[in-house]
């Protein structure tokens, strides 16, 4: 019985992997102005390049950002 | 990466709800580019401009492009459409059956397909200075003889 239950528990955690984050094409919400981390994306780009060089790190602010998801 | 005609072809079969006019098949024969385009997305300014004048340019010569929408607010589409009039066909997929289909994998995403109907390259976002490469290629592509 318990078997059972771990494996079911052990099923539905892999089940809620299948569906993580948000689709390429369903980034609409992410991509308003409102939404943005940023009231500045140059000034966040500026900030962005003296972490990243001096700490040796890229990335380390979420790359996701909210637009085209092309990058 | 290469799908394929066999996907393409059940592609049109299935007819996901919402996009029930994409038909790749009427197309046979045509070189297709299937444009997948947002209202949130900068670079589809630029790309759908130059995918117009591709239109104009080579629509005689048998390309057609058909832009697929993803936005799941027809209004957003709508109000893109007046600052960027698009000049083809457009499939409105609000759930996106049709990006789910493509694993679009970002905004714009451009599948081309020969004129036998096989995909042939796929392109993801859209650079100005690829712009002559690709009309160079979708030429080669429009002198091959359709089938």
């Amino acid at each position: 019985m318990r078997k059972l239950m771990l494996l079911a528990v052990l099923c539905t955690s892999l089940e809620g992997c299948a569906s993580l984050g948000v689709a390429p094409w369903e980034r609409e919400v992410l991509a308003r102005e409102d939404m943005q981390l940023d009231t500045n994306a140059l000034d966040t780009a500026f900030d962005d390049h003296i972490y990243f060089s001096k700490e040796g790190t890229s990335g380390g602010r979420g790359f996701g950002g909210g637009g085209c998801g092309c990058n | 990466m290469l799908l394929g005609a066999a996907i393409a072809a059940t592609v049109s079969a299935a007819s996901p709800a919402g996009a029930e006019s994409f038909d790749l098949a009427r197309h046979r024969g045509h070189v297709v580019i299937v444009d997948f385009w947002a209202s949130w997305c900068k670079p589809c300014r630029q790309s759908i401009p130059w995918l117009n004048s591709m239109r104009e340019r080579y629509g005689a010569s048998g390309l057609t492009i058909i832009g697929v929408n993803v936005d799941a607010e027809r209004a957003d589409a709508d109000r893109f459409l007046r600052d960027v009039p698009i000049e083809f066909e457009i499939v409105f997929d609000p759930k996106g059956d049709l990006a789910k289909e493509f694993k679009v994998q970002g905004m714009p995403s451009s599948y081309v397909f020969d004129r036998t109907g096989k995909m042939v390259d796929t392109h993801l976002g859209f650079r100005d200075a690829k712009k002559n490469e690709h009309e160079v290629a979708l030429r080669n592509l429009l002198n091959q003889p359709a089938p």
